[in-house]
């Protein structure tokens, strides 16, 4: 968007900040970058007015799991496509995985993230480190450098820490630098070349599935580990009813950890692999686009899933957006790769639990939000992130949780346009992004 | 040796010299058996039929494919799928195009996709393909106009062959309505049994497999909350002695030997007493039980020598079936009204 306007006033909407418990209609006023007010009403001048009566007004979101693939896969994503893909889906903050090539395991990639995002990045940029060299699982990166360089926590994600040993001390050090280990649960041992779900549909369609044990036998080692290091530990997108309840029953006993999940296992079960997200019957699709890691699982587990969100034993709505080019994705099943573009999709995924009755507004937005911010304690590096606090970055996302719309990926900004929504009618988008006090996207209608 | 049978199934009798669409057809592609109802099934069987008079003809040779293409595209070796789809698609008097993984542009890396796009460009009207990963034939489909038609995939299906099964249990047994099946073997990997268990349990067998846990697929034989439909309503069992009593058909599967290695089994010494098919648990069987396998045969594995070429066994018949049954495959989807 071209121009910054220093006043933002955004008018009569819902404004809802579950970080401070407000509910409210009223107003948001943004000076300069900053939240100067959010609920009463407000009068004086401002230079754009974004009238969002019927609106949802709340804090931009927070993606705890955002793959933007620079450097080294540009032709999936590059840090301003992922970044402006946020936008459109009202993120305005994502922490960026470090799976790239190379890996972000050294200062010198980390330092690379965060200066491409200062010139092309739509949205703030927190990039992820590395725990080990290479992602290889074998040494420990050198996690101070990465944290000097402004990592805000470590994984290897795409692969497991597999080695239990390894981990324990990565969660060890990292915990001199107060930073979390996010792990990518999958014991190799038993998920090895499974490339669905292990259960009725991978039977029925031939392929090789890895089973839910093969997360939680691993969920349950961080778990210990955790416990015995007093580290803090973050379990990636779980996906199982036994991860779910291991992790659960931690929290009950104090142990350090924090979970998210992603808006495919809130709602896709392994049918869409077979028959698309209607799931039921028709011809087989062997749809690519729903090869993701951890697999979609079954209907069960998506239920615990949300059960999980609900109750706040998943802290956090983490999208793993994993943008794919189509050579990747037009190939047999077992060649394709896993991921599924979310950014722009994410909102409306969720919100189909709010409609369905399953969770309520602010709860979601909470686990957007405020959510993600306290489970690695982001507020670290920017000061009333996820709020809508006087102060807090003026970083708001405006919402129509009603407003129905057809998913065309070709529309997306993300490159990748792998999503097994194509076609599919959703209920919720996103109306204006505004990070750090700039539009960074309003929809057609906003009229700005 | 053409067979009439099953009175009250309509009898099809394309006439071959002179193409005519056959009533009831309604497949663009052949990729596995879930989709065929018991009529379309019945309908291929009985087409089958009248392939096999073409081939006990002094001439084998019609001219009802004469102009057609058919490719034969493997991803995998094979003797007797291909040879017999090659055959099949002669005796019609198509063209056959034979493509390898190896020596063709698959080897220089060239994507599937592509290769169909490319086959495609040079006229095959149809595509029979076997590829080593379960739902390759249904992308091929997915971006062809020709009629696909897997000639296996992965561990996923095999349609043709269980149709030739079908009809030489048929040309046996006559209608299949309540007789007993018993498939031993890898069932997880085991596509021959995948499409199988779809076409036997659609013509009404009871249909019991067998083998050892590790090799029996998740979910097969158990209720399913998500889709009761879902797999095909079979039993499961572990114990062989047990399955066998009563048994109409004894189905040996292949066991890759490399199963061994990968954990599935302590060593094949214990698989063959577990689970081989021999002269003494023959004889739970009902008297006269067919002995069927989908070959290649492991003989003194899953099926000792003196049953695989025994009185009951029918695996030779089971190959020459099978020209008659990919003849039918290809004349209905070349000539059916689709």
């Amino acid at each position: 968007m071209s121009g910054t306007p220093s006043t933002i006033l955004i008018r009569g909407g819902r404004v809802l900040d579950p970080g401070r418990g407000l509910d409210t209609v009223g107003d948001v006023l943004i000076r300069n970058g900053r939240v100067v007010a959010a609920g009463p009403a407000q009068t004086g001048r401002a230079d754009l007015v974004i009238q969002a009566a019927g609106l949802v007004v709340c804090p931009g979101f927070v993606d705890l799991h955002t793959h933007l693939r620079e450097p080294g896969l540009e032709h999936k994503e590059t840090i301003a496509t992922g970044t402006l893909a946020a936008a459109r889906g009202g993120f305005t903050t994502v922490c960026a995985m470090p799976n790239t090539e190379p890996a972000a395991d050294t200062r010198s990639v980390v330092e690379f993230v965060l200066r491409r995002a200062a010139e092309a990045g739509h949205v703030r940029v927190l990039p992820v480190g590395a725990v080990t060299k290479g992602r290889a699982g074998r040494e420990l990166a050198e996690l101070g450098e990465l944290a000097e360089a402004g990592a805000v926590a470590f994984s290897d994600d795409g692969s497991p820490v597999a080695d239990a040993g390894l981990m324990r001390r990565a969660l060890e050090y990292a915990s001199a630098f107060g930073l979390p280990v996010s792990d990518h649960c999958e014991t190799p041992e038993l998920a090895r070349g499974g490339v669905m779900h292990e259960g009725w549909v991978a039977t029925r369609l031939g392929l090789r599935g890895q089973p839910a044990a093969a997360e939680e036998s691993m969920v349950a080692r961080d778990l210990q580990l955790a416990e015995l290091t007093g580290a803090r530990v973050h379990i990636a997108h779980v996906s199982t009813a036994g991860a779910v309840e291991l992790i659960r029953r931690a929290k009950e006993r104090g142990v350090p950890v924090t979970a998210e999940v992603t808006p495919h296992h809130l709602t896709l079960t392994h049918e869409a692999v077979a028959w698309g997200p209607d799931g039921a019957d028709g011809p087989l699709r062997y749809d690519t686009n729903a090869r993701v890691n951890p697999p979609l699982r079954s209907r069960a587990d998506v239920e615990a899933c949300v059960q999980g969100l609900r109750d706040g034993t998943i802290d956090a709505v983490a999208t793993d957006h994993a943008p794919h080019a189509l050579v990747d994705k037009q190939v047999e099943f077992d060649l394709a790769a896993p991921g599924i573009s979310n950014l722009e999709t994410a909102l409306a995924q969720v919100l189909t639990l709010v409609h369905a009755g399953l969770l309520d507004l602010p709860a979601l937005v909470e686990r957007l939000t405020a959510g993600p911010v306290r489970a690695w304690g982001l507020d670290r590096w920017v000061e009333g992130l996820g709020t809508l606090r006087e102060g807090a970055p003026a970083d708001v996302t405006v919402f129509d949780p009603d407003e129905e719309w057809t998913v065309d990926p070709t529309a997306f900004a993300s490159k990748g346009r792998n999503t097994p929504l194509a076609g599919v009618r959703l209920r919720g988008r996103v109306v204006a992004t505004v990070a750090g006090g700039r539009l960074v996207y309003a929809a057609e209608r906003v009229g700005t | 040796m053409a067979e009439r049978r099953e009175a009250g199934t309509a009898t099809v009798q394309p006439r071959l010299e002179h193409p005519q669409a056959a009533e009831g057809w309604r497949h663009r592609h052949v990729l596995d058996l879930d989709d065929f109802t018991p009529e379309e099934i019945r309908l291929v069987l009985d087409t089958a039929d009248a392939m096999k008079e073409v081939l006990a003809r002094d001439v084998p040779r019609v001219p009802t494919l004469r102009g057609c293409t058919v490719a034969t595209l493997f991803y995998e070796a094979s003797t007797r799928t291909r040879a017999s789809f090659e055959l099949a698609a002669k005796v019609l008097g198509a063209d056959v195009i034979n493509v390898s993984a190896s020596g063709s542009s698959v080897e220089k890396g060239e994507s599937l996709v592509d290769t169909v796009r490319t086959l495609q460009a040079i006229g095959v009207d149809a595509l029979v393909m076997r590829h080593g990963m379960s739902g390759a034939p249904y992308l091929a489909a997915a971006h062809a106009a020709c009629a696909v038609v897997n000639a296996g995939d992965g561990w996923h299906a095999h349609p043709t062959q269980a149709l030739l099964d079908l009809y030489t249990m048929r040309s046996r047994l006559g209608d299949l309505r309540g007789r007993k099946v018993v498939i031993v073997g890898d069932i997880t990997h085991s596509r021959v049994a995948r499409s199988g268990l779809w076409g036997l349990t659609a013509l009404g067998a009871e249909v019991v497999v067998v083998g050892p846990p590790t090799l029996l697929p998740a979910g097969l034989g158990r209720p399913n909350p998500e889709q009761e439909a879902g797999l095909p309503p079979v039993r499961v069992e572990t114990d062989l002695d047990r399955a066998l009593p009563g048994a109409d058909v004894v189905m040996a599967l292949r066991l890759q030997l490399e199963r061994q290695q990968g954990g599935y089994l302590p060593s094949l010494r214990e698989y063959a007493r577990r689970y081989q098919v021999n002269a003494e648990r023959l004889a739970l069987a009902r008297p006269g039980a067919l002995v069927m396998h989908p070959g290649p045969m492991n003989e003194g594995v899953e099926i000792a020598p003196d049953v695989a070429h025994g009185l009951q066994s029918v695996v030779e018949e089971q190959v020459a079936n099978g020209v008659a049954v990919r003849m039918a495959v290809l004349y209905l989807l070349l000539r059916g009204t689709a």
